[in-house]
């Protein structure tokens, strides 16, 4: 092959793998607190991309109306568990639950007002983005504390389990909402610059820059700032953080919902270039998960590692089979890693807590 | 015609319920999540459909999907048992991908996306299946037969050494049993039971394609099981009959009064599996008819 073609396909690799290692970061993180695998990840990931899609551009009233009402209703759900309901009564009576929803309902119908507003407008492309990380981040709040914090130190597959009824749930109300057909950010086709014979839009340097930007904000993050720092030493071990006067149930909430901003970043690069569909969580959220795997999960800069390689290894190997085979690629790697090295490359996990 | 419809929907509970059974011995008796059920579905339903179109007779492609199914069971068991429960969840996922992906891509042989058209009826002396009246007759014997032999296994010292399995790997192995081979076992016996539903699902439907055993077809089947009751074989079919009903009630309930698009009927379907899932899981794991568990014992560590 030619340069002009070699470099093509590296700037393919790069914008896919930042994709998928923005993805990965947010397995990588859960499941170095939590030790499970975040299966509706891939979902929040989808959501966070229509809902910027909702943003930018004016959505008609049918499809408005159900969704201010789904971003609404999880506002007031991640305001409710900040409020402490119970010091309102003087002591625990049944219709106090009734008068609770009744008032959270109120809040939640004018709450939807402000968001129908937003979403029959066209919105500028970094507002919505903006919207977008914000309900994706409350999404990951709210899952984790009605679903993922009552099954903690349980077994290993209950939570599984949860978590794939999650990815459903969240994909039939994205199925519901916005209907199956396929959507897009309606942008006009961009002219390209030329790298050494190979083409790149705008749209794709801004792809490929931002999420190395997030990448080093992250970093930057968790090296340097005290949350980033608690953050850390639950990985490491979360009995001595809790000694050392860490509050796990803090940290643990911080961590979905940063991994859940980062998947709505994802979801709103790939919503730029690409389709959108109730569906397309799925399968970047198997590869991207094959990126922590290859990266050794928990490890979070194994994870982008991990997602850059999936990316070359996707884009050049198309070069030599065919297409069709392009989504077996990283499934083939994920059970190659499964199968031989399941600590991945950079963990300093042990195989025995793999291993059955 | 009403009657027709009716047995359309008794037979696909039928094969349902072999279909979740079978998973059940993976998932409720041995405690091994399967998330790519569908791929031993699917390839059943291949083998024995292109053994059929080559001329074949009901009988030998039926039992030799279920045979090439088991075969691919003990592959997939052989090579990933040895993974945690998790890791193995999303390594059978892979598998199953991997296995449509290659039925999409295979060629003259499964021609790929187009899928598999004008599979025989089932026929035996003679007498062709045509009404869905005798397809239902034969399908509830053959069920019967499936359901009742996956019983015996389950009442056998067998299902018992499998059951410890899911309590307690570590007591089972210090008893002497070989536990990797008693799980790649109960793997490939799922992948077979689940081999014959695809094939009876290829010769009732006469078309196939690999788009319909995709990772949602895995999950209905999962769903079926844990509603039912991981380890109750009574269970797993009354799963399926609840949750092959629930969407055709729906339809004939809810169409009268609210014209209600295809799209919006798989979205509620779909969203009932998420929510039974979700609220099983939280609030009552053992099921609708599953075995209290005493004490605090983990589903599979």
């Amino acid at each position: 092959m030619d340069l002009s073609i070699a470099v093509q396909l590296v700037l393919n690799s790069i914008l896919a793998g930042g994709i998928y290692a923005l993805i990965a970061l947010g397995y990588t993180m859960v499941y170095g607190v939590l030790k499970f695998i975040n299966f509706a990840h891939g979902e929040i990931f989808m959501i966070g991309a229509y809902t910027a899609y909702a943003a930018s551009v004016a959505l008609p009233m049918q499809v408005a109306v159900p969704f201010s009402w789904f971003m609404s209703i999880l506002v007031v759900l991640f305001l409710a568990y900040h409020i402490p309901f119970d010091s309102f009564f003087k002591k625990r009576v049944w219709y106090q639950y009734l008068i609770i929803a009744g008032i959270l309902l109120v809040v939640a119908k004018s709450i939807s007002y402000f968001f129908l507003y937003l979403l029959v407008h066209a919105l500028p492309l970094w507002i919505s983005a903006l919207i977008s990380i914000i309900v994706c981040a409350i999404l990951g709040f709210v899952i984790e504390k009605v679903g993922y914090k009552k099954l903690r130190g349980k077994d290993r597959l209950t939570p599984l389990i949860t978590a794939i009824g999650f990815s459903i749930i969240l994909q039939a109300l994205a199925l519901l909402m916005f209907g199956g057909e396929i959507r897009s950010f309606e942008y006009k086709t961009q002219e390209s610059y030329e790298v050494f014979g190979a083409s790149i839009t705008p749209h794709q340097l801004l792809i490929i820059l931002t999420s190395i930007i997030i990448m080093i904000l992250l970093h930057l993050f968790l090296k340097y700032t005290k949350y980033g720092k608690a953050m850390r030493a639950v990985t490491d071990n979360m009995d001595v953080a809790k000694i050392i006067g860490i509050n796990p149930d803090k940290v643990i909430s911080l961590v979905f919902m940063i991994g859940s901003g980062l998947a709505a970043v994802a979801g709103i690069l790939i919503g730029i270039e690409q389709n959108l569909h109730p569906t397309m969580g799925i399968v970047p959220g198997i590869k991207a998960f094959t990126a922590a795997v290859i990266g050794g999960i928990g490890n979070i800069y194994g994870a982008v590692l991990g997602g850059y390689f999936i990316g070359f290894a996707e884009n050049i190997g198309i070069w030599f089979i065919p297409s069709g085979y392009k989504d077996a690629i990283a499934f083939v790697i994920l059970l190659l890693m499964l199968l031989l090295k399941p600590s991945g490359f950079f963990g300093q996990q042990k195989e025995e807590e793999v291993r059955a | 015609m009403i009657t027709d419809y009716f047995l359309s929907i008794a037979i696909m509970i039928c094969m349902y319920s072999i279909l979740a059974v079978s998973l059940n011995m993976i998932l409720g008796f041995t405690g091994l999540l399967n998330l790519g059920h569908a791929a031993f579905f699917a390839l059943g339903a291949y083998t024995s459909a292109l053994l059929s179109l080559a001329g074949f007779s009901f009988w030998i492609s039926m039992i030799s999907g279920g045979c090439v199914a088991a075969l691919f069971g003990l592959v997939i068991g052989g090579s990933s048992l040895r993974l945690r429960g998790d890791y193995l969840a999303i390594a059978t996922l892979g598998f199953g991908e991997i296995v449509r992906i290659l039925l999409k891509n295979g060629g003259d042989l499964t021609r790929g996306a187009l899928g598999l058209v004008g599979i025989p009826r089932p026929s035996f002396f003679g007498i062709v299946i045509k009404t869905q009246l005798q397809y239902f007759v034969l399908y509830l014997i053959i069920a019967v037969l499936c359901i009742f032999l996956l019983w015996c296994i389950a009442q056998s010292p067998f299902g018992r050494v499998l059951r410890g399995i899911r309590e307690d790997e570590l007591a089972v192995s210090s008893l002497g049993k070989n536990v990797f081979q008693y799980k790649v076992i109960a793997v490939s016996l799922g992948a077979c039971f689940a081999g014959i539903a695809g094939s009876l699902f290829a010769h009732y439907i006469t078309y196939i394609e690999p788009n319909s055993f995709g990772f949602m077809e895995s999950i209905i089947i999962v769903c079926m099981v844990v509603l039912g009751g991981l380890g109750s074989i009574a269970g797993s079919v009354l799963g399926a009959v609840l949750l092959i009903i629930f969407p055709e009630l729906f339809k004939m309930v809810v169409q009268e009064w609210l014209p209600v698009s295809i799209e919006m009927q798989a979205g509620i379907k779909f969203l009932l599996y998420g929510v039974i899932l979700v609220v099983l899981m939280l609030y009552k794991r053992e099921g609708l008819l599953g075995e209290k568990r005493r004490g605090n014992h983990d589903l599979a560590s």
